[in-house]
């Protein structure tokens, strides 16, 4: 299978005041297509600040990071950004949507920076995310006038309209109750299922068991890196919910 | 760049808050609409104080005294008595490019009739007067050489004058007024000619001979001015030098000394008076200048608060793929927006506002300059106020900007 991403000792360190805060200490892993790995560890291990180093938010202080082949660690600010533009989907925890701005609007703004896609097929592509995440009924519909879950469908979706190599969820269900998390772990199951290579980030270790791979983190370092071949299928989770008050 | 949806993007952004683009804009509305107006007044008044000048004729010239010494002491122009009969009489048998001519004198006073009274200016001068100054008379007739002669207490009074003596419109002529005690009978009653360009009233006056303002009114031996045409507008500089040798010669004035006196053609007047206004309509233009640019800080103002306001906003766009430049053109272009938006209805209020003023006996003129300059002016204010705050917002380190609470 093609290597989506290579770390090799990956190192970042932040100074704050005198001291160095090491984040990360040296990582080196590589993530093939069609993976969905889910990166666990409690707060403050180094996820996110790794998260973003693999969104080309940030560059590491040390090692080597590729993308598809190619290494990030000596490209520009705006290479990383059009890269951040046509190979890379984020989703934050706090959804981060536009406020005041149609389902629609928010999904067709990655595309908004691409030149090469013009306004008809720019619309036609959010549909079509929007549609692979259950909102077709919500295409205009504010972002105020969306529950949480549907808020982070909507992320998700403006994630997928690139087309991305990879998917970057920092605890996208951190701020859902937990039948809403679940339903969000089915969506990205079934965006697995469809061939998309998703890394998830989350200090709840009960997510796990939902992916094909978990790497956990401590202290910038990793700890351990187990494939699951036991995948549990959050719908029937879902299936067997029973409200719990 | 793709410059399409940038603009989508802005309009988009400015549309989301309507209220502050509006009020951001205020300034900029209020800046322009003024620069217009303002200049549009001061061109409207130099127009209208040129077609005066003008109406009253550009061949009339005045000599007024001036500049003389008294013991080494100057003394100001009104209080002089450097110009005397002899003067007048000089000029009336030498001078061959003077055409009309007369002295002046004026006393203002009270002018009474029966319970009625109005405070007014009294002229004194001879019938050529009328004719310089463009004035006709309606009724009656002007008083003669032998009025002059014997100093006859006869005058012509303006319209405003009759209407405040005889209220209930009694026949004016053959009536005897008094001004400042002295009674006068009225011979005739001047044409109205309304307000000049300047606001004042042109038929709130008495005409009476100068022979009888200078001895019974005044009690003066001297003249405190001299009124005259050149025989055409063209041979205007002929008279004033002539008038000037004349007058030099009379008061022993020798090579090098100053002039005792004044002579200016209507011309030079109306260069003063444009002058003036010209540099009324500058500092006019100014004051509405600062106004624009108060307008513009506005904007840079808003501008800052909304880049920190929407910290996040720019943390994910640079996330989804946004360069520092995408950020930078999305706040330009709204400031611009609102600047030129601001610009256009300041444009067509200040236009608005000029007919509105004219309509209250103010003459106003809408300079097409002013509308291209303020435009100018408008969209250079949104680039430059909004440069800076833009260019903070490029420049945020996307995951500071996303984190930014
Ligand atoms: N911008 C920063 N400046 C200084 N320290 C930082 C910065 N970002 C993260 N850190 C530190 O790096 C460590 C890892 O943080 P983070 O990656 O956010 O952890 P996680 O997402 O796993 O909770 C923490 O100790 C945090 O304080
Ligand atoms: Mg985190």
């Amino acid at each position: 299978m093609a290597e989506i991403i290579r770390t090799v000792g990956l190192k970042r360190e932040f100074i704050v005041g005198d001291e160095v805060v090491r984040a990360l200490r040296g990582l080196s892993f590589s993530i093939d297509s069609g993976e969905f790995v889910t990166i666990v560890g409690s707060s403050g291990s180094g996820k996110s600040t790794l998260l973003n180093i693999l969104g080309c938010l940030d560059v590491p202080t040390a090692g080597e990071y590729y993308l598809d082949g190619v290494s990030v660690r000596n490209m520009g600010k705006n290479d990383r950004a059009t890269l951040r533009n046509r190979k890379i989907g984020f989703i934050f925890q706090n959804y981060n949507l536009l406020p005041k701005t149609t389902s629609v609007e928010n999904v067709e703004l990655p595309l908004m920076y691409n030149r090469d896609v013009s306004a008809s097929e720019r619309r036609r592509r959010a549909i079509e995310a929007l549609t692979a995440v259950g909102l077709e009924d919500r295409l205009m519909h504010k972002s105020n006038q969306l529950s949480g879950g549907q808020q982070q469908r909507v992320a998700i979706a403006r994630a997928l309209v690139n087309d991305p190599v990879i998917i970057l969820a920092d605890e996208a269900t951190g701020n859902l109750d937990s039948k809403k998390s679940y339903e969000v772990l089915a969506l990205f199951q079934k965006l697995h299922r469809a061939g998309k290579t998703i890394l998830f980030v989350t200090h709840n270790p009960d997510l796990e068991q939902f992916s094909s791979r978990t790497i956990t983190l401590r202290d910038g370092r990793i700890i351990s890196d187990v494939r699951n071949d036991n995948i549990q299928s959050a719908d029937e989770v879902l299936a067997n919910w029973k409200e719990e008050d | 760049m793709d410059f399409g949806n940038l603009i989508k993007i802005a309009v988009k952004a400015l549309l989301n808050n309507k209220t502050r683009g509006f009020l951001t804009m205020l300034g900029i509305i209020i800046g322009v609409a003024s620069v217009i107006a303002m200049l549009a007044i001061g061109a409207g008044s130099k127009q209208s104080i040129r077609d005066e000048i003008g109406s009253m004729g550009s061949n009339m010239i005045t000599v007024s005294p001036g500049n003389g010494r008294f013991g080494g002491v100057r003394q100001s122009g009104s209080s002089m008595q450097t110009l005397k009969m002899e003067d007048y009489e000089s000029i009336v048998r030498e001078a061959s490019y003077v055409d009309k001519i007369t002295p002046t004198m004026s006393a203002s006073g009270q002018a009474i009739k029966g319970s009625n009274n109005t405070p007014t200016t009294m002229y004194g001068t001879n019938a050529d007067y009328l004719e310089i100054r463009g004035y006709t008379v309606e009724s009656g007739s002007v008083f003669d050489e032998s009025d002059i002669k014997h100093a006859s207490k006869v005058c012509v009074v303006g319209s405003t004058v009759v209407s405040e003596l005889f209220p209930d419109g009694e026949e004016p002529l053959g009536q005897v007024i008094r001004f400042n005690k002295t009674p006068m009978k009225i011979v005739g009653v001047l044409q109205s000619r309304g307000y000049n360009g300047m606001g004042m009233d042109q038929d709130d006056l008495i005409i009476a001979p100068y022979t009888t303002v200078q001895k019974r009114i005044l009690a003066i031996n001297y003249i405190q001015g001299i009124t005259c045409s050149a025989i055409s507008e063209e041979y205007t500089d002929q008279a004033i030098d002539e008038i000037t040798r004349i007058l030099q010669t009379n008061h022993d004035i020798k090579i090098g000394q100053d002039n005792d006196f004044n002579v200016r053609s209507q011309q030079e007047m109306m260069e003063t008076m444009s002058s003036v206004m010209d540099m009324l309509t500058v500092l006019l233009a100014c004051v509405a200048g600062i106004s624009l640019i108060v307008g513009g800080i506005g904007i840079m103002n808003i501008m800052y608060v909304s880049v920190t306001e929407r910290t996040r906003e720019i943390g994910l766009r640079m996330s989804i793929g946004a360069k520092g430049r995408h950020i930078l053109w999305q706040f330009l272009i709204e400031s611009v927006i609102i600047s030129v938006l601001g610009g256009l209805i300041g444009v067509i209020l200040g236009v608005v506002a000029s007919k509105v003023i004219s309509l209250f006996n103010m003459p106003t003129a809408v300079q097409p300059f002013s509308i291209v300059l303020s435009f100018l002016v408008c969209t250079v204010t949104g680039i430059f106020f909004g440069w800076y705050p833009a260019r903070k917002a490029s420049r945020l380190n996307p995951i500071d900007a996303l984190r930014y609470e």
